[in-house]
C-alpha cells in the first residue's frame, strides 16, 4: 500500500503560499536592480535579457515534454523564468545572442532536467549556464563594457543593437574592464592595489551601479533593496546573506590590513563582482541550499571565504559562481550535519537526561 | 510571568470569531444515542445492560475494562434498544461496538453517588476513585483516562497542575466558551484535581487571542493565591502539552518521558470541570461542548450535547449546510480527523465537529519539493520533514525512523505551511502506522523465538533424561518403578522454563 492512494489526513488548513508566489516574489524583488542595469546597458542588454529568458522558457517546455511531464501547469511554476533571470543577469551585458541561448540550454537542460526537473537540481542552474560558457568560450564571456545609459550620446540604437547582438559587431571602443578584472590584471604586471584602485570609479559609484560588469549585477543598492524585500515577505532568511557577506568581508578586510598593496579592501570586495547578487538571489536559491538555519550560515561562510579566495588565488577574477556551485556540491552533506536537534533530545539523538527539578 | 518560547510553530487562520461569541446551548434530545463502548485510548468498556434495560440519567451502563480504560454512563433516561455495531468517529469509518439509547423524554437523573463534601480534605483516592466511576477523559481531544493521570501523584513528586486553555486549534471555540461561562467551576475542578495530585500550584494556560477569557477566568482565580492565570502567545500548536510546558517553565520533556517526570501534569480546562461536578455533585461526565462550526455550517455554534447524539442530529441543530463541504472533520483543523459518515456519534473526545468548504481548506495538487525548508523551520518538533518525507516516499522507514519520525506528533504545522502542498503529514501518519506495525509484530517473533528456545531445551533434557532413565534401568531389572524417568523429565521441565 503506499501512502498516497487513501484519502488523505489532515491538516484541514492550508497556508496560501505556493511555489508560483514564492518564484513571482523574487521576480519582483528583481525588478528593479533589472530594469536600472537594462537602463544603463541600453538595447543589447535588453535583447540579451529577452533570448535568455525565451530560451530556458523554451528548453523547459521541451525538456518537460520529452520527459512526459505536465508541460503547461509546471512551466506556470515560473522557475524557468527565474532561472533565465538570473542567468541573463549573470552575463556580459553585450554579449551575442548565442551565448544566451547555449548558457539556456546548459543551465536548464543540463544542470535542471537531466537531474529530474525542479527541486531535485544539486547546483545552481543559473550558475552551471554562466560557469559552463566561462571556461568553454572565456573570450565572449569577458567582454565588458561601460555603462551606456538609454538615450544617452554612444548608447546604440535599436538598430545597432540588433547588430551587436545577432551580428557579433561589438564596437573596440566600447569595451571596458571590470574591477575585479582590472585590478587582477594589474596585479599580474606587477602593479600594487593601492595604484590600481586609483583608476576604479569610487565607491559611492560601485555601490549605486555605475560600473562596468555582468547585466545584471552592478546595482548594489538596487539589489540590497531587493532583498530585504524577500526577507520582509519571508521568502529567505538572513542567514546566507550575512554569512557570506560577512565571512567575505571580514577575511578581505583581514589581508587588505595585513597586505595593502596586494589585498583590495573588504568594502571593495563587497561592492564589485556578482557579491551582492549572488548573497541575495543566487546562494539563497532554496533547491541548491541547506535548509535549515544552521547549514544555511555554514553554506554562507564557505561561498564567502571561497569567493574570496577564488578571486585572490584562482585564474579568474570573479568566483562567486565558483563557490556557490562549490557549496552546492557540499549542501547535502551539511544538511546532514546541521540537522535540528529534536525536541526532548539531545543532538546525538538520545533522550534528554532528567534535570534536577530546580 | 516569565514565559519561555517554543520552538517554531505556525499562524494559521484562526476563523474562531464564527463561534466565538455565540454563548453554549443544549442540543435538544435526539431521537436515539449511539453510546460506544471505546471513547477513550485504553481498553474498551464492558457492557453492563441488555436490550430493553430501563436506564436513568447518570446510570452506569459499561463498566471500565481495565487498568487504562473508562466507563460509559446514559446520557439520558430512557430504555436501551440495542447493543450492536454502528459507525464509529474515525476516519476509518469502521464499527464498533455501541449500546443504543431510546430517550423517554423525561431526563430523569437515576442515584448519584453521594457528593464528597469536603474535597480537600478528602483522601486522593476518594478523588481518583471517583473521578474514574464518572467516566471522565481528557476532553481536549486525546480522550485519555483522567484518573491514570491524576494518580500520577501517587508516583511522582508533582509541582504544577497546569490547566490548558490554550485552545490553539482555529475555528474551536468550545473550552473558550466553558471559560467565559463556567469560570468557578473549572477553577474548582482545577482545585480539588491539585489536591489529588498533590500540587502546590495550579496554572492555567489561555492563549492571548481569548482576552474575554483570560480576564474572567483571572478575576475568578483572583480568591485563590495558589491559582494564576496565565496568557499564552498565540502560537500553533501552543496547546500541544509539552510545549505549552516548555512556555510555562521553560523546561523540556525528554524523549520518552512524560511531563510529570518534570512535576508538571497537564489537564485540559473542561476536564477541570467535569471534575467538579463529578465530586461536587456525583454527576459523570453525561455531556460535553462542542463547536459545530466552518463555512459550510449554516449557524455556527457551541453546543452542549448529550455523549451519543449523532454528529447529523448536531449539524442539523446548527442549520446544516449552506454550502458543500469539501471535509467533515472530527476536531480541529489541524489534528482532527476526517469523518467517514455523519451518522457517528459526539464521543467524549469529540471538542469540534467543522464542515470545511474546499476554500477554506485550500488544497492543491502537489508539486515538487523545493526544499523551501520552511517545514523544518517550523517544526516544533525540531525534525526535517522534507528528509524523512523523502525516505517514506520510497518506503526507506528505517531511516525516517533514525531522522525521528516517531517523535511527529502530527500537529500538521510542517503540511501547512508547504509551498508544494506536499502532504507532509500524511506520510508521517502512514510510517507511524506502519513501523508501529512492525514493532509489534517484532516483539510477538521475539517472544516466539524465547518460547521455541525454551522448547527445544526441554524436549532436549527430556530426551537425555529419558536415555538417562533407560541406561540406569538397563544394567538392573525390569522392576525398577517407572515413576523415575517421569520425575527426572518434570525437573527439567521446570528447569527450562524458569
Amino acid at each position: 500500500m503506499s501512502a498516497t492512494s487513501i484519502k488523505k489526513s489532515g491538516p484541514f488548513a492550508h497556508g496560501y503560499n505556493t511555489v508560483q508566489k514564492t518564484m513571482f516574489l523574487v521576480l519582483l524583488a528583481l525588478a528593479p536592480a533589472t530594469a536600472f542595469n537594462l537602463y544603463l546597458f541600453g538595447w543589447p542588454a535588453i535583447l540579451l535579457f529577452a533570448i535568455t529568458i525565451s530560451a530556458c522558457v523554451a528548453i523547459e517546455a521541451g525538456c518537460l515534454a520529452l520527459a512526459g511531464k505536465p508541460v503547461k501547469a509546471t512551466l506556470a511554476d515560473c522557475s524557468a523564468i527565474l532561472t533565465g533571470w538570473l542567468l541573463a543577469m549573470s552575463l556580459p551585458p553585450w554579449a551575442p545572442w548565442w551565448v544566451g541561448v547555449l548558457a539556456a540550454v546548459f543551465a536548464v537542460a543540463l544542470a535542471k532536467h537531466a537531474f529530474g526537473g525542479i527541486g531535485q537540481n544539486v547546483f545552481n542552474p543559473a550558475m552551471v549556464g554562466r560557469t559552463v560558457m566561462l571556461i568553454s568560450f572565456p573570450v565572449s564571456m569577458t567582454i565588458w563594457v561601460a555603462p551606456h545609459p538609454l538615450f544617452s550620446a554612444g548608447s546604440p540604437g535599436l538598430f545597432e543593437a540588433f547588430a551587436i547582438t545577432f551580428g557579433g559587431h561589438m564596437p573596440d571602443t566600447m569595451s571596458a574592464a571590470s574591477a575585479l578584472g582590472y585590478i587582477k590584471t594589474e596585479l599580474s604586471r606587477g602593479i600594487a592595489v593601492t595604484q590600481s584602485m586609483g583608476q576604479l570609479p569610487d565607491l559611492m559609484d560601485m555601490a549605486l551601479g555605475k560600473r562596468a560588469g555582468s547585466l545584471g549585477e552592478t546595482s548594489a543598492l538596487l539589489i540590497l533593496a531587493g532583498g530585504l524585500f524577500l526577507m520582509f515577505k519571508r521568502i529567505i532568511s538572513w542567514h546566507i546573506p550575512v554569512s557570506m557577506m560577512g565571512s567575505l568581508f571580514l577575511i578581505a578586510a583581514l589581508f587588505h590590513a595585513i597586505d595593502p598593496a596586494r589585498f583590495t579592501s573588504g568594502t571593495f570586495h563587497l561592492l564589485s563582482g556578482a557579491t551582492f547578487l549572488g548573497a541575495f538571489f543566487i546562494a539563497t536559491d532554496y533547491v541548491t541550499s541547506p535548509v535549515s538555519k544552521l547549514g544555511q550560515i555554514v553554506f554562507g561562510i564557505g561561498v564567502g571565504l571561497l569567493t574570496w579566495s577564488i578571486r585572490n588565488f584562482a585564474g579568474y577574477p570573479e568566483g562567486v559562481a565558483f563557490a556557490v556551485l562549490l557549496m552546492n556540491s557540499l549542501a547535502p552533506i551539511i544538511d546532514q550535519y546541521t540537522r535540528p536537534r529534536a525536541f526532548g533530545r539531545s543532538r546525538k539523538g538520545e533522550p534528554l537526561p532528567l534535570e534536577k527539578k530546580p | 510571568m516569565k514565559l519561555f518560547p517554543i520552538l517554531g510553530g505556525i499562524h494559521p487562520e484562526y476563523r474562531k470569531e464564527l463561534a466565538s461569541e455565540k454563548a453554549i446551548v443544549a442540543l435538544p434530545m435526539p431521537v436515539a444515542l449511539y453510546i460506544p463502548l471505546q471513547q477513550h485510548i485504553g481498553a474498551p468498556a464492558e457492557v453492563l445492560v441488555n436490550e430493553g434495560d430501563l436506564v436513568k440519567k447518570g446510570q452506569m451502563i459499561a463498566r471500565s475494562g481495565g487498568a487504562v480504560s473508562s466507563p460509559q454512563h446514559a446520557a439520558t433516561s430512557g430504555r436501551i434498544k440495542a447493543v450492536t455495531d454502528v459507525t464509529a468517529p474515525h476516519p476509518s469509518g469502521l464499527p464498533q461496538t455501541t449500546i443504543i439509547l431510546e430517550p423517554d423524554g423525561k431526563d430523569e437523573w437515576g442515584d448519584l453517588p453521594e457528593p464528597i463534601t469536603d474535597p480537600f480534605t478528602a483522601d486522593p483516592h476518594a478523588i481518583h476513585e471517583r473521578v474514574a466511576q464518572s467516566g471522565i477523559v481528557g476532553m481536549g481531544g486525546a480522550a485519555f483516562p483522567s484518573a491514570v493521570k491524576l494518580n500520577l501523584g501517587t508516583q511522582k513528586k508533582l509541582e504544577i497542575l497546569l490547566l490548558n486553555g490554550a485552545e490553539c486549534e482555529p475555528y474551536l471555540t468550545c473550552d473558550d466558551r466553558v471559560m467565559r461561562e463556567y469560570p468557578d467551576e473549572i477553577i474548582d475542578g482545577a482545585r480539588i484535581m491539585a489536591h489529588a495530585l498533590g500540587t502546590a500550584r495550579v496554572v492555567i494556560a489561555i492563549e492571548q487571542n481569548k482576552p474575554q477569557a483570560i480576564s474572567i477566568m483571572t478575576k475568578a482565580a483572583s480568591a485563590f493565591p495558589d491559582v494564576e492565570v496565565v496568557g499564552v502567545p498565540v502560537q500553533y500548536p501552543m496547546g500541544s502539552e509539552r510545549h505549552l510546558v516548555q512556555a510555562i517553565t521553560g523546561r523540556e520533556t525528554p524523549a520518552r518521558k512524560l511531563t510529570a517526570d518534570l512535576g508538571v501534569v497537564v489537564h485540559n480546562v473542561a476536564t477541570a470541570r467535569a471534575v467538579h461536578h463529578a465530586v461536587r455533585f456525583g454527576r459523570p461526565l453525561v455531556a460535553r461542548v462542542v463547536t459545530v462550526s466552518g463555512g459550510a455550517i449554516r449557524e455556527p455554534n457551541n453546543v452542549m450535547t448529550p455523549i451519543g447524539a449523532r454528529i447529523a442530529d448536531l449539524i442539523e441543530f446548527c442549520g446544516g449546510f449552506s454550502a458543500r463541504p469539501e471535509s467533515i472533520v472530527n476536531g480541529g483543523p489541524m489534528m482532527g480527523q476526517p469523518l467517514a459518515s455523519l451518522d457517528a456519534p459526539v464521543v467524549k473526545g469529540t471538542s469540534g465537529i467543522l464542515a470545511l468548504t474546499a476554500e477554506e481548506i485550500n488544497d492543491r495538487p502537489t508539486s515538487a519539493c523545493i526544499r523551501c525548508g520552511n517545514c523544518v523551520t517550523v517544526c516544533p518538533c525540531g525534525l526535517s520533514p522534507l528528509d524523512m518525507a523523502a525516505f517514506i516516499r520510497k518506503d526507506n522507514l528505517d531511516v525516517a525512523a533514525k531522522l525521528g519520525v516517531m517523535d511527529c506528533f502530527s500537529c500538521g504545522s510542517c503540511s501547512w505551511v508547504c509551498p508544494s502542498h506536499i502532504p507532509l503529514v500524511h506520510y508521517f501518519n502512514y510510517a507511524k502506522g506502519v513501523l508501529n506495525d512492525l514493532e509489534r509484530e517484532s516483539r510477538k517473533n521475539e517472544r516466539i523465538k524465547s518460547l521455541a528456545e525454551v522448547r527445544i531445551i526441554r524436549i532436549e533434557k527430556a530426551a537425555e533424561a529419558k536415555r538417562a532413565a533407560l541406561a540406569a534401568r538397563k544394567p538392573a531389572s525390569d522392576a525398577a518403578p517407572p515413576s523415575t524417568g517421569g520425575e527426572a523429565k518434570a525437573a527439567t521441565e521446570e528447569k527450562a522454563n524458569t
